[in-house]
């Protein structure tokens, strides 16, 4: 019943905002991940950055993709919990708790182990808009507990314009998705990893020759 | 709907669709003797011309209003390439929202067909708007520059290509025995002609560049080439879609044939100052939306109020 009302959702709602009121610029989509599991992280700038990423994928395989969302605020209401948890599919985490807490990895894990996809968003919350944060430790976590799922960066451009954290109003504007290649061998050193990927988002953000916005 | 079909636009449009046709079979033969990636992209492009010409014959031969909301989105799609490959301010966020609002609008003086409105709006009232809005945001950082860009963005892709819009509901009561949809694809026709005209002169026999610093690949074969092939196309077609006599069609021809390669190469000091290769990915083989109507943005306007002028002058 929600996979229906998901793939409702996203064919009736999702898809024409993102293709037609912002618009949309992929390049190397052929990079995806065919099939979990695996782990896409990208930068957070805005609410939509979920919607846009889970769009790239095809309707039928939106079932086996989920992401994780703060649970102080998701939570925060019924209709908003019911929302992120059945029809975006997320995977609420404490605050504070983090990634790299064991408890809260435990959702994670099984729902990697059951071959979804998951998108994580090390920056930990929606920063300032267009500028990428220091990441947090939690994927390296992730990958020493199950080793051995590729992981893949996804650096998104536009959406932090269009509705940034804070805002209400969205103004249109084309979102880029650069999707770079997966690191997918087996990696026990952690902060390796994790620089290894914040280098990766640095290199596809430059070459999307984006332009300012201040 | 159209009262009427006008008898010129079946020839016209069965000329288009051969020229498709053969384009299309060209590229088939040519498979062997190009690249792969060459000709991946020429089959795009063509491909991407069938859809071009499919939507907007079928949005011109069905219905004015029709044609009006196509407009409408395709100034849409191209002011947003615009604000998303140019900088931005944060604090011009709100006001785009005015600015995209204006879009439909403009859109609807044509609709009432409402001259003066449609002439006014966005050079004298969105430009007056625009600052108030400006002054509101309480910012002064690169003020001017943002305000001459989003401007210029307004202009560029809604005023001037609006004028299409207006062409297409001219009346006829004001001396014009013109059908506007006639007009609308005798203008569209001849542009997009001249761009592909340039593009295969300059292929085939062009070697010294013309204006290197703003575009590499423009040459003066290909400018003059274009603007000869323009001409006499527009000679043949004009009997069928105008009023024009045989020098009105030549002059109309030279006309589109300069003013396009102007437009084209406004959008390419753009890109060039952005270091950018397209403004988009809109459309597959030609990129974005804006690459596509670059020259219309100037033959539109112009050829217009020429055509206006004409018709005034003619009685």
């Amino acid at each position: 019943m929600n996979t229906i009302l998901r793939i409702l959702f996203f064919m009736v709602f999702v898809k024409p905002l993102v293709q037609v009121i912002l618009g949309l610029q992929v390049s190397n989509r052929e990079k995806l991940p065919p099939a979990g599991p695996a782990i896409i992280v990208a930068n957070h700038n805005s609410h939509l950055d979920t919607l846009v990423l889970m769009s790239l994928f095809p309707a039928l395989q939106l079932a086996h993709i989920r992401t994780v969302a703060n649970a102080n605020y998701f939570l925060s209401n019924p209709w908003l919990a019911w929302f992120a948890t059945r029809i975006i599919g997320a995977i609420p985490i404490q605050k504070g708790s983090g990634l790299g807490s064991h408890n809260a990895l435990n959702d994670v894990v099984n729902a990697l182990r059951d071959q979804n996809i998951v998108i994580l968003y090390p920056e930990g919350t929606r920063g300032e808009p267009e500028k990428l944060e220091p990441f947090k430790r939690g994927v390296a976590v992730l990958t020493t507990v199950i080793s051995g799922v590729p992981v893949y960066p996804v650096y998104m451009h536009g959406l932090g314009k269009a509705l940034p954290k804070g805002e209400k109003l969205l103004v249109p504007f084309i979102c880029n998705v650069l999707i770079g290649d997966p690191i997918d061998r087996i990696c026990t050193n952690g902060s390796k990893l994790m620089r290894e990927l914040q280098e990766e988002m640095e290199q596809l953000a430059s070459k999307g020759n984006f332009p300012e916005w201040s | 709907m159209n009262a009427y079909f006008p008898p010129g636009l079946l020839p016209v449009l069965a000329g288009n669709f051969s020229v498709l046709v053969i384009a299309t079979g060209i590229i088939r033969g040519l498979r062997n003797h190009l690249s792969n990636m060459g000709y991946t992209e020429l089959v795009q492009r063509v491909r991407s011309w069938w859809i071009i010409f499919g939507i907007f014959t079928f949005a011109i031969v069905t219905d004015k209003v029709l044609f009006l909301l196509l407009m409408t989105l395709i100034s849409y799609l191209a002011f947003k390439e615009f604000v998303s490959m140019v900088p931005v301010r944060r604090a011009d966020r709100k006001l785009l929202l005015l600015l995209y609002l204006s879009i439909p609008i403009q859109y609807t003086w044509i609709w009432f067909q409402w001259y003066g409105m449609f002439l006014v709006f966005i050079p004298v009232v969105l430009f007056l708007l625009l600052q108030v809005g400006m002054i509101l945001g309480r910012e002064t950082r690169g003020y001017l520059r943002a305000g001459a860009t989003l401007y210029w963005g307004m202009m560029i892709s809604v005023f001037s290509l609006s004028h299409l819009g207006y062409l297409m509901v001219l009346p006829q009561e004001q001396g014009t025995h013109a059908y506007g949809a006639c007009l609308v694809i005798y203008i569209v026709l001849l542009t997009q002609i001249n761009d592909v005209a340039q593009y295969l002169w300059g292929k085939t026999l062009g070697h010294t560049k013309i204006i290197p610093e703003i575009s590499p690949n423009k040459t003066w074969a290909g400018f003059l080439g274009g603007i000869f092939t323009t001409s006499a196309i527009s000679m043949v077609i004009s009997p069928a879609l105008t009023p024009f006599g045989t020098i009105t069609a030549l002059i109309a021809g030279l006309l589109i044939g300069i003013t396009g390669f102007f437009g084209d190469l406004s959008i390419s000091a753009i890109k060039r100052e952005l270091c950018m290769k397209n403004t988009g990915d809109l459309i597959p083989g030609h990129g974005g939306i804006l690459d596509r109507v670059d020259s219309l943005t100037f033959t539109a306007p112009l050829f217009f109020h020429c055509f206006y002028l004409y018709t005034f002058i003619s009685g």
